[in-house]
């Protein structure tokens, strides 16, 4: 198991050090949530515990309570540069999406106003294939146009661990370091590296939530796991969808590609 | 969802469009229990809502476009398992317009299922896949019979469609470890048998496939650990890759190609625990420290020294070519292998090869988009380079035009030498002293990188009084340039030369030994010098690679001879100067200068300032750490 482990953070240090090889200036989009601390963690790896560029937290001002007091909590310990950027408000969105895709679409937005702001060429995001279906076709390295959408029709070859790292003015690319990860390896090398992680992911009062969203659209599921071995265990019997517990995917057929091809994580 | 945790076998279904590539995996996520509570309701109603039948291949189609046009566009991965273990399915669409996509897939893949409709039989994108999976090096291989339905189960149409397929995969060298009939759509032979076809005896899908190995990382073959990077912090410097092959240890003399420099490694660097760690091995990134400071830099090659890799300028490639813009001979490309990234120009299109009846072309003009063929590749800088043959993780290439991948192969040394040795002493009794004092360090006495600005071009072109224009600027700067003049060095150095093609390439030979000593000691180097050829040019940016940077100075034949500031030209066309430059001895302008100053169209003062620059972008500490991205140092 651990040699499996030991793989797949080899490809993410490669991947991550590529991108910041070849592309500058670079950011990383720090959600708070496993996925995404996971990688941050791993960025530590591959810097020998230097984070040598900002994190950034897409803040629609609805994320619970206890994301941002850990936020707050490993920003300290970890002495981290992290850029609180806020997303433009709801009112601003097209108010004909669905309300929960509307709400998603706030990060979408807040992505573009941030790019504008610090012109970043790259963005380290924590998504993974086994996620969600339209996340399974992604690249390790996706080019973005200049108003942030993804040409998912025309993606870039992609092969040899060789990617595509040069761009006309004004675009960027998103780089997933973690792409190729499960949630369950997640999991796993959280255990095994010792990662701190957000209280909420621990079940209290037979709830928990497997996936952290925004207090509107996101809701606990069921579940006794309290401690990370309860959750491994878990994990590894259920058939259920990991995103079951966020809304926005499944207002329409389309909603979430809607959400993707205009600049959506 | 899954209880193992080893590794995953990557397998990749490839085909014809429409054969049931997709079908086939949505299937068999369906007969392993792979799929998501309530995936298969949401695609029940999703079909419905659209009006057609139940379709399997929604599972992965998963853009929109793919489901109302019912065809794949991307590849994509989905995680299933058996009760052996574990994989991850690769889709790639079938479409011979989406091939960029299908190769970005099957090179991930450890295994392939090469399906083929029962009814049609091969079909184009059938052999365009299966050649590219043999250009991807693919060893295991299935082919999926597909839609037995179609034919009423019949085992002689299972025969006629086996053979045809065995025959076409042995022709391009090669084999279906199984072939196994199969109706998709009715899971017959994915995860069960079936009544229909008790005439087939082998293997079904999933067994077939729990048959096959997981790619192991290639330990056992001489060690390659290109750099990737080199981190400065505080006083250590650490250098970051991949072991790519083979196992490397502390304490080891690495030797680091092309620069010939060796080294120990000191140690294996690790976060956030100190570790004792002592050996690394193919497949691990990896930071380690030297014991010497040495010169290296990203796109060099660890390795050690009885396996070291071949040092040339000329290889030949099997390639895919994915552009619309054809390759052409004389063509110029970047080229990445490993994480090296050089230019190289197209010398040849050897053979163009037609992937439906194996024809073959030679001598070709263009390699049009989707098409493969034999190539030879020369770049302008000298790089080690394994053949595939040799080492199927560094013999391959990636191509790049612009923005974009534009192609990709394998590369192919049996043709040309190892230049590594051509380039040794005559003598075996000399030993290169190192020196105690890196260019860091001189670097920072001087203020500045030691470097070489090899001014090239017509007599007349303007070299000599750009060069001492320049060099006043510069040195007014309070930095240290001297400029190796043509006439100067033949007054002395070289006064044995003459101007025969032989004397002339001596001449310069020298003058590039000359000015990589002068580089190396933190000197700035401006030369000027005809240098009408460029293998010489070559030669000179081979003696000091780090340094070199060739400066195309260019003006046409007629203003140069209207300037005629010495009265050579004069002289050449009355037949009083015998084998002048650009009169009765030829002038090869530079493939790929690293800058171009036209003084036909621009004043003098325009081109000084366009060099000044260049030269300071390059030699400036600061902007020498600005382009290598060093380690911002954390609060």
């Amino acid at each position: 198991m651990s040699h499996h482990l030991d793989d797949l953070e080899s490809r993410s240090l490669y991947i991550i050090r590529e991108a910041y090889a070849r592309i500058n200036p670079l950011g990383m989009l720090w959600s708070i949530g496993k996925d995404s601390t996971a990688m941050l963690w791993l960025v530590r790896k591959a810097f020998f515990g230097r984070v040598p560029f900002p994190l950034i937290l897409l803040d629609t001002g609805m994320e619970m309570d206890e994301v941002y007091a850990f936020r707050d909590k490993l920003a300290k310990d970890w002495d981290l540069d992290v850029i609180n950027h806020l997303c433009p408000p709801e009112e601003e969105m097209d108010q004909t999406l669905p309300p929960a895709t509307r709400s998603a679409m706030r990060k979408t937005e807040g992505l573009k106003t941030l790019l504008a702001e610090h012109q970043f060429k790259g963005i380290l995001c924590g998504i993974r294939r086994d996620e969600q279906g339209l996340r399974a076709k992604e690249r390790v390295f996706s080019p973005r146009s200049l108003d942030g959408s993804w040409d998912f029709k025309d993606q870039p070859p992609e092969f040899w661990d060789q990617y595509k790292t040069e761009f006309p003015e004004g675009c960027h690319v998103r780089v997933h370091p973690i792409l190729h990860w499960t949630e369950l390896d997640i999991w796993r090398y959280t255990q095994k590296e010792n990662i701190p992680l957000c209280d909420l992911y621990f079940a209290r009062d037979g709830m928990r939530y497997r996936s952290l969203g925004e207090k509107n659209i996101t809701k606990p599921v069921p579940s006794d796991a309290d401690t990370i071995e309860k959750i491994i265990h878990e994990l590894e019997t259920t058939n259920t969808s990991e995103r079951a517990g966020r809304s926005m995917d499944k207002e329409t057929e389309d909603s979430f590609e809607k959400l993707r091809s205009q600049g959506y994580m | 969802m899954s209880n193992k945790n080893a590794q995953k076998l990557n397998v990749v279904i490839v085909g014809h469009v429409d054969h049931g590539k997709s079908t086939l995996i949505g299937r068999l996520l369906h007969d392993t229990n792979s799929l998501e509570d309530g995936k298969l309701e949401d695609i029940k109603s999703v079909c419905a809502r659209r009006g057609v039948p139940f379709e399997y291949s929604f599972v992965l189609d998963a853009f929109q476009a793919e489901r109302d046009q019912a065809v794949t566009i991307d590849t994509t991965q989905i995680f299933f398992s058996t009760d052996n273990r574990d994989y991850v399915i690769i889709d790639a669409p079938g479409h011979r317009e989406f091939l960029k996509n299908m190769i970005s897939g099957a090179a991930q893949a450890d295994a392939a299922v090469l399906v083929v409709d029962a009814d049609e039989g091969v079909k184009e994108q059938t052999r365009r896949h299966a050649y590219m999976l043999h250009l991807l090096g693919m060893k295991q291989i299935a082919v999926a019979v597909n839609k037995m339905d179609k034919v009423g189960y019949d085992p002689k149409r299972f025969d006629a469609v086996s053979k045809e397929c065995a025959a076409y995969l042995q022709s391009i060298g090669l084999q279906a470890h199984f072939i196994i009939p199969m109706a998709a759509r009715d899971g017959d032979m994915l995860a069960a048998r079936s009544d229909k076809m008790q005439w087939y005896k082998g293997k079904t899908l999933i067994e077939a496939l729990d048959s096959f190995d997981i790619s192991s990382p290639l330990v056992s073959k001489p060690l390659r650990f290109p750099i990737q990077d080199v981190y400065r912090f505080e006083e250590k410097r650490i250098l970051v890759g991949r072991v790519e092959t083979g196992v490397l240890h502390v304490g080891d003399t690495l030797f680091f190609s092309p620069t010939n420099e060796k080294a120990v490694v000191t140690s294996i660097e690790s976060w956030p625990q100190k570790s004792d760690r002592v050996t690394a091995s193919a497949g691990q990134s990896i930071g380690i420290t030297l014991s010497e400071p040495i010169f290296v830099e990203r796109g060099h090659v660890a390795s050690h020294e009885d396996t070291l890799p071949v040092l040339s300028n000329v290889f030949q490639a099997n390639i895919f070519w994915l552009s619309e813009k054809p390759m052409k001979v004389g063509n110029t490309y970047r080229a990445r292998f490993g994480t090296n990234e050089v230019r190289v120009s197209v010398q040849s299109i050897d053979t163009l090869v037609d992937t439906q009846d194996l024809g073959k072309e030679e001598n070709a003009a263009q390699v049009v988009k989707n098409a493969v063929a034999q190539i030879t590749l020369r770049s302008r800088a000298i790089m080690p380079i394994d053949g595939y043959v040799e080492n199927t993780k560094l013999g391959r290439l990636v191509i790049y035009e612009d923005y974009d991948v534009v192609g990709g192969g394998l590369i192919d040394m049996s043709a040309y030498p190892d230049q590594r040795k051509s380039n040794n002493p005559k003598s075996k009794n000399i030993y290169k002293v190192s020196h105690s004092v890196t260019p860091d360090m001189r670097a920072a006495m001087f203020g500045h990188y030691g470097g070489i600005f090899w001014l090239t071009g017509l007599s007349g072109s303007g070299k000599s009084t750009l060069a001492i224009e320049v060099e006043r600027t510069i040195f007014e700067r309070g930095k240290n340039i001297y400029v190796l003049d043509g006439d100067n060095v033949r007054h002395g150095l070289n006064s044995d030369l003459g101007f025969s093609p032989e004397d002339r390439t001596e001449n310069i030979r020298r003058v590039g030994e000359v000015a990589a000593l002068q580089a190396n000691a933190g000197i700035i180097v401006l030369s000027a010098f005809i240098s009408p050829y460029q293998a010489d040019r070559d030669r000179a940016r081979r003696a000091a690679p780090q340094h070199f940077h060739e400066i195309y100075v260019k003006a046409d034949l007629k203003t140069c001879e209207a300037r005629d500031p010495k009265g050579l030209y004069k002289k050449a066309r009355s037949g009083e100067i015998k084998e002048f430059t650009g009169i009765d001895s030829p002038y090869e302008p530079p493939h790929n200068p690293d800058l171009v100053v036209d003084t036909a169209k621009n004043d003098v003062q325009t081109c000084v300032t366009q060099i000044v620059d260049y030269i300071e972008m390059n030699v400036l500490i600061d902007a020498q750490k600005q382009t290598k991205g060093n380690l911002r140092v954390l609060k």
